[in-house]
């Protein structure tokens, strides 16, 4: 169920299709998040036969948003495979295929279906490594596009990372622009241990970036800072990114100094960066679309407050979507935090005394 | 029955054919293939059954006296593990269950290994012996699923071995299980699945687990080749799991087998099997057992008396006794180890529990 996504993809399908197809092309280009997800997969399986792809629809179709265009054609069957359509089963083969030393990426076509594979990624997938005290590892990426905001069906729209968070033994990682989606991709592929890899589906066209090909990976495990200021911290990751460089701006046009984090790796945590800041700044709001309960906004506000009490000048705030479940599309917009909301929220961090 | 009036290609006949070398008594009924017809390795068969079977009870003896954590028994079982661990390569990988310990020890895990393993130590797993078989699985089914992708792994890298994957019955209701037949035939993948039907799923009858008649059955829904086989008959096992490797390695595809055999043990140590089976059960299951039929076939082809049982009992204490003291004589890992494996590279935001926990064990210490 992708009308939405489908009806937008045209265009952009035959861009990616032709930059997948030729490695000796431009190497600098201007593309969207998703044709950056399909030319880091691209280079890396030119650069490592280990590469394989496997999920729903990512073969002829090149995947229902087109993330997987054009490698069915330039890799052949063996490497970019259509498997049935059970996703316990593409979490459990990737796993067995990890096992023996090849390094596939499954895609898992919405979020909102990644809860059947999650027996094999939490009892399995992250404990591979430690069960068998290195004797084997499980060097595989599920990447999942997640979030709201397209007017999908039910089950299209959820934003649950904060349960792959939970789990020792995963990295979970959430680009938030072309040029990250690229190279974050790529150290995920690279990384030796399994990786949750969360696409803001919402993102994945709304703009482009100039892109050196060059197979330059970004590091994992580490925020990127954004915006830097002195006043207050905004801390958000994927989609959400978008709403707080907006808010950040018009705080800056009312005369506020601004610094935006990046989490990208929700897990594990740079808490460092995110410490530095708010130890400058005093005051932070932290922003997810996902739910507030138990959401990864809650533990980065524990730990700052763990670590940097005596730092803050007001409380932390969390802009988040509610603890409901994520209404059907007509009523989504009202879920979402919107620009609005964080400026709001910043405006009385700032004026907290 | 009639097919007229049907549209033949809505129309399909199944058979599945059941396997048995050995009776119950332990007499040949039907004529081994040539290389069944092998003394060493029928004696060696043997030997390695009654090796399993001593193990397995020193097994419960040491968590009986709180010296390892609960165990699953193989008694009564150990033809399956045996003939699949016989059958082979060393190049083949094994995606085993938890009630595999026979055929773990003949791919070359050490009975060290085993106990630590049970004994609540993740180094039991390390295994240097099978770089790239899979561990003992705890998660139902879960382990056929890797074994369709490590078979998809041999599959893409061109490789010409092979993958087995062991399961209970109770773990056919499964989806991994299913979904893995479907796609094992989908892929013809170089796969073969042993079923260890030994009737029980902890308490659970396999009557009660599926309105199916046979398990093998399970494979026809997927085109995968199916076959039951006597699982207390060892030359059965070993011949349906030699075949369908030689299948396999010939790019034929996948094979289901359903070995049949009976749990004479407890689910595990944690287990009281006589608040659900019923005597009668069990009794008929010892008629089946299949040591002593296999014994008696040894006996009368001249391969076996006395004198070499009596020497091999002596045999299997010592290996396993030296085993089990070196087990005890493991000293647990450091408390910080628990950090260690989690990634190839510890997290910076890791490092910090680590530490932290280093420093409360030494306070602990006087």
């Amino acid at each position: 169920m992708n009308h939405a996504a489908n009806t937008e993809t045209v265009n952009a399908t035959e861009n990616s299709f032709e930059s997948a197809k030729d490695p000796v092309k431009e190497s600098s280009q201007e593309i969207t998040m998703v044709e950056a997800v399909n030319l880091a997969m691209a280079y890396e399986m030119r650069m490592d036969e280990n590469v394989v792809i496997l999920g729903e629809d990512v073969g002829t179709n090149g995947g229902v948003f087109r993330a997987t265009d054009g490698l069915k054609a330039e890799f052949g069957l063996r490497r970019v495979m259509d498997t049935p359509l059970a996703e316990t089963l593409i979490a459990g083969i990737t796993v067995g295929m990890a096992s023996q030393g090849l390094r596939p990426i499954a895609e898992i076509q919405f979020m909102g279906f990644i809860f059947a594979t999650m027996e094999h990624i939490i009892c399995h997938a992250a404990r591979l490594r430690n069960r068998t005290r290195g004797r084997l590892s499980c060097p595989m990426v599920l990447r999942a596009p997640f979030g709201g905001g397209i007017h999908a069906p039910e089950h299209h729209s959820e934003s649950t990372e904060a349960i792959f968070a939970h789990t020792a033994g995963l990295r979970v990682v959430v680009p938030s622009s072309p040029v990250r989606a690229y190279g974050l991709l790529l150290a995920a592929i690279r990384d030796p241990d399994p990786v949750i890899f969360l696409e803001p589906k919402r993102i994945y066209r709304i703009s482009k970036q100039t892109i050196e090909d060059n197979g330059e990976a970004l590091p994992l495990d580490v925020c990127f800072t954004l915006r830097e200021g002195q006043d207050i911290t905004l801390i958000s990751w994927g989609a959400m990114i978008l709403e707080t460089l907006q808010a950040a701006n018009q705080l800056t046009e009312s005369g506020h100094s601004v610094e935006v984090i990046d989490v990208a790796t929700i897990s594990p945590l740079d808490i460092d960066t995110i410490l530095s800041s708010v130890k400058k700044t005093g005051r932070c709001v932290i922003i997810h679309e996902a739910a507030k309960n138990c959401g990864v906004g809650a533990e980065i506000s524990a730990q700052i407050s763990e670590r940097a009490l005596l730092s803050l000048q007001a409380p932390i705030k969390r802009v988040t979507g509610y603890d409901t479940i994520m209404p059907y599309f007509r009523n989504e917009k009202y879920y979402m935090p919107s620009t609005k909301d964080i400026v709001k929220a910043a405006m009385e961090t700032l004026h907290y005394e | 029955m009639s097919n007229e009036g049907r549209n033949p290609e809505l129309r399909a006949q199944f058979d599945i054919n059941y396997y048995q070398f050995l009776d119950n008594q332990g007499t040949l009924k039907n004529s081994l293939p040539t290389y069944l017809e092998d003394d060493k390795l029928q004696v060696a068969l043997y030997r390695q059954m009654v090796l399993t079977r001593l193990l397995d009870a020193k097994c419960i003896a040491l968590q009986r006296t709180g010296k390892m954590g609960t165990y699953p028994s193989t008694l009564g079982q150990e033809a399956v593990g045996v003939g699949i661990g016989y059958a082979m390569t060393k190049q083949d990988v094994f995606a085993p269950y938890y009630r595999d310990m026979a055929t773990q020890l003949i791919r070359g895990v050490k009975i060290k290994d085993i106990l630590l393993c049970w004994g609540g130590d993740e180094r039991g797993n390390q295994s240097e012996q099978t770089p790239f078989d899979l561990p003992c699985c705890v998660p139902i089914a879960t382990q056929v699923t890797h074994a369709a992708g490590i078979a998809s792994a041999i599959k893409i890298r061109h490789e010409k071995h092979a993958v087995v994957s062991t399961l209970g019955d109770g773990a056919t209701s499964r989806g991994d299980f299913a979904e893995s037949i479907n796609l094992a035939g989908a892929w013809q993948l170089p796969l073969v699945v042993v079923i260890n039907n030994n009737q029980w799923a902890i308490s659970v009858p396999r009557e009660v687990q599926t309105a199916a008649q046979t398990l093998a059955q399970k494979g026809i829904a997927g085109e995968v080749r199916c076959e039951q086989v006597d699982g207390c008959d060892v030359l059965a096992v070993y011949d349906a799991v030699k075949r369908a490797l030689a299948h396999a390695y010939e790019g034929k595809g996948p094979t289901l087998i359903e070995a049949i055999t009976y749990r004479l043990c407890d689910h595990t140590t944690a287990d009281d099997a006589t608040r659900y089976s019923p005597s009668d059960g069990l009794k008929k299951g010892w008629e089946k057992e299949p040591i002593k039929r296999y014994r008696s076939f040894l006996h009368s082809k001249k391969l076996w008396d006395e004198h070499k049982e009596t020497a091999l009992f002596e045999q299997c204490e010592q290996q396993i006794n030296t085993a089990v003291q070196e087990y005890l004589d493991t000293e647990p890992q450091p408390p910080e180890a628990m950090f260690d494996y989690l990634y190839e590279e510890l997290p910076r935001s890791l490092k910090e529990q680590r530490q932290q926990l280093i420093d409360k064990t030494r306070e602990a210490q006087p």
